[in-house]
């Protein structure tokens, strides 16, 4: 089993750095020919960097356009956010003193993350427009989500889990050292959805995380009159 | 014509969103361009008579455009249905078909994406909601993606920026590519390149109709308002949208820009090659066409050795001005090339180039150089209308949302009474007239009249309130699309008008007692 996890945790990572770094290098090399900055847009490179922090950390459009998807969103993201902090003590040893310091806030962001998700998936049942624009896979992501918050919180609060040797297994992961992983029910499910989340990131709606970063509306400049902007192959046009 | 009878929905006291209606639309389409249209454009004339053969040219130029937009490329992979979006449509507002959503507009692309494009689509396209590209689909493409205004309403809101404007252009693009255009687009884009103008004025007729604006300018005022056609040595071109020659209520804005120039003394002039701002390239999402249009500004510019270029009232023609200008045709500043170094060392660095007319007339205005009797617009309570492509397009002034103040400040200037509309209807906010962005023709006049509800709404809160008579904008497409919708919802088509038409009623040209 602790072969079977080493392996799948091989492919995962290779699948997840792999297909995001094509993707992000992809978004990058397609030119954006055009100037679209949803207005009114900072006119400074400043002001676009401060724009990108205001979507990025704050959700500022979301915030918007619906409060409640922003309120839930925001817990999900937030409390995710602090997990993964907390679960940096696992792949780093010693365990640095503000990831220490942040462990007990990233127990109840766990609650925070779940209670999230479970509102988001909800409002897939419950708003009739959103219903509508759902998939099976916008159902299944939810799904692979909650599972993996609560099997975590399951782990902290029902039935523990020896995190001393879960801690050695991905110690050993990293070296290329592979170590036993304890074996508990909860743990393997939350292992493999996570593995699982890693797997299916570059192919599937998770690419909102890259995709905001190189969205034009949101990171151009607001300044067409100032400075002329022109794509390679727009450029091309003005030979002929 | 036989057919239902096109009412407007009931303006609500509380605007909620409505319920879902599927399919409330869907047999809504525009007529197809014939092939008289579609092949002086470069276009295929119809569609092929083999399916397989437009799949694939559809499928291919979806390709060739995801590799040239990285809007379109991010835009397709990087919605998480998170439904933000989906009460924000004045379409959807207007219809209930689930279809204008923006999100659902988009999907009837993205679906396609998916299974075309995505390793998940191609493997599991039940899953991920993919599927493949049909006639059914193309048919489904053309009613929504022609239901939609660009007006960028929906990318206020999506946490991600995604534009739906972006989408259906570039579905309009396939659907052109496909030889399934609109023909009222592309027509009017095949008078443009043969006379000029969206509304295939020639010039003669151009000069005829401005020489008797000169001459009724002169028995209202007394005074030597001039309506100049292509002046060599004029210091300024203006560029306006074509309907401002001679359609009502835009020819009084067209009296006012002359006005203006007139009391500033400030020579200017129109150009018989560029007798058009608007440029319906963008509406179909086609570079060459934005491309080839935009180039006749630049000519005449050129010709003519103008110093400065102004922009007319219009809403889609200033969000290409502004920013589309510099990229397509050097009018702007700050390029290192030949190709815009040419006409950027020839135009005046001391003034933004291109200008909106809005621009010149509050510059004036703070320089002291315009003289107003406000009185004069006594009988009017106006509130102001922002026109979509202007708000979330575009910018006037020297900071983000200069193109909200400078209009109201210009209004403020000439006129005594004002009244906004509901603030979450102005502004970044604002709806679209119904009208914009390629739908402003007869046959749509369905949607077109649905479309139009929440800004009707938001009109009649104010005509309640505080007894508005006077809805200004800036926008040719908003001030004829109002002008026919306004009597559906019980208004007079007379209440909506320019801004400048407002400065010409005010404004003291010097003659005064």
């Amino acid at each position: 089993m602790s072969l079977l996890f080493a392996i799948l945790f091989y492919v995962a990572a290779a699948v997840f750095v792999g297909g995001l770094a094509y993707k992000i290098v992809d978004f990058a090399r397609t030119p954006a020919p055009l100037k679209i900055p949803t207005t009114p847009a900072p006119i400074s490179t400043p002001g676009v960097a401060f724009r990108m922090f205001r979507e990025v950390v704050f959700f500022e459009s979301l915030f918007k356009g619906n409060l409640w998807i922003w309120a839930l969103g925001a817990a999900f993201h937030f409390g995710l956010a602090l997990v993964l902090v907390r679960h940096l003590r696992y792949f780093l040893e010693p365990v640095p003193a503000l990831i220490a310091f942040a462990q007990p806030f990233g127990m109840y962001a766990g609650f925070m993350m779940a209670a999230g998700l479970a509102g988001l998936w909800a409002r897939r049942f419950l708003v009739e427009r959103i219903r509508y624009i759902s998939t099976y896979s916008d159902h299944l992501m939810l799904a692979l989500l909650l599972t993996i918050a609560a099997t975590g919180l399951g782990m902290k609060f029902v039935m523990h889990t020896d995190v001393i040797g879960v801690k050695a297994f991905f110690l050993g992961l990293m070296a290329f050292d592979i170590q036993p992983l304890p074996a508990h029910p909860g743990l393997y499910i939350h292992l493999a959805c996570v593995a699982l989340l890693m797997l299916v990131f570059p192919f599937s709606k998770l690419l909102h995380a890259p995709g905001i970063f190189f969205s034009p509306t949101r990171n151009q400049t607001d300044n067409p009159r100032e400075a002329r902007h022109l794509a390679p192959w727009a450029a091309k046009l003005e030979k002929n | 014509m036989a057919g239902p009878e096109i009412k407007a929905p009931a303006l609500r006291e509380f605007p909620t969103v409505p319920a879902l209606q599927p399919d409330a639309t869907a047999d809504v389409k525009c007529w197809v361009a014939s092939e008289k249209i579609q092949e002086p454009l470069g276009f295929p004339g119809k569609l092929a008579d083999d399916w397989q053969e437009t799949h694939d040219r559809a499928i291919g130029r979806m390709g060739e455009l995801l590799d040239k937009y990285r809007s379109l490329k991010v835009f397709m992979d990087a919605c998480v249905h998170c439904g933000a979006c989906t009460d924000k449509c004045h379409y959807f507002i207007g219809t209930g078909d689930p279809k204008n959503m923006p999100v659902a507009r988009q999907d009837l692309m993205r679906s396609v994406y998916r299974r075309y494009f995505t390793p998940a689509g191609k493997m599991f396209p039940q899953l991920v909601g993919a599927r493949d590209l049909t006639r059914e689909v193309l048919d489904e493409w053309y009613s929504y993606y022609w239901q939609c205004s660009e007006c960028r309403r929906c990318s206020v809101f999506c946490p991600y920026g995604i534009d739906t404007a972006e989408i259906t252009m570039a579905g309009r693009e396939i659907l052109d590519a496909v030889g399934y255009g609109q023909k009222y687009s592309n027509e009017i884009i095949g008078k443009v390149h043969r006379v000029g103008n969206n509304l295939g004025l020639p010039g003669p007729a151009l000069i005829d109709t401005l020489s008797g604006l000169e001459e009724d300018v002169k028995d209202d005022t007394g005074c030597d308002v001039r309506y100049p056609v292509d002046e060599k040595g004029a210091e300024v071109l203006l560029v306006t949208p074509s309907a401002d020659f001679f359609a009502e209520p835009h020819i009084e804005s067209t009296i006012g820009y002359g006005k203006v120039f007139h009391a500033a003394g400030i020579s200017w002039t129109f150009s018989s090659m560029a007798s058009e701002a608007g440029n319906f390239g963008m509406f179909i999402g086609n570079y060459d066409q934005l491309h080839k249009i935009a180039q006749r500004v630049r000519q005449a510019a050129l010709e003519l050795g103008v110093k400065r270029i102004v922009v007319g009232e219009c809403g889609h023609a200033w969000r290409v001005a502004y920013a589309f200008w510099n990229t397509l045709t050097g009018i702007g500043a700050g390029a290192n090339d030949p190709f815009a170094v040419e006409l950027q060392k020839q135009l005046d660095p001391r003034y933004k180039q291109p200008a909106h007319i809005c621009e010149v007339t509050w510059d004036l205005i703070q320089q002291g150089r315009l003289k107003f009797d406000k009185s004069a617009n006594d009988h009017r309570i106006v509130t102001f209308h922002d026109s979509c492509n202007v708000a979330r397009g575009s910018r006037m002034g020297d900071y983000a949302g200069g193109q909200f103040d400078i209009p109201r400040h210009i209004i403020k200037a000439v006129a005594n009474k004002f009244h906004d509309m509901a603030p979450e209807t102005i502004g970044e906010r604002t709806f679209c007239c119904g009208g914009g962005g390629g739908v402003l023709t007869d046959e749509l006049m369905d949607i077109r009249v649905k479309g139009a509800l929440p800004r009707m709404e938001a009109l009649q809160r104010v005509v309640d309130d505080n007894g508005v008579n006077f809805m200004a904008t800036i926008c040719a497409i908003c001030k004829a699309q109002f002008s026919k919708v306004l009597p559906y919802y019980g208004f007079k088509s007379g209440m909506v008008g320019g801004v400048h038409q407002l400065v010409s009623t005010a404004i003291q040209l010097g003659n005064e007692q």
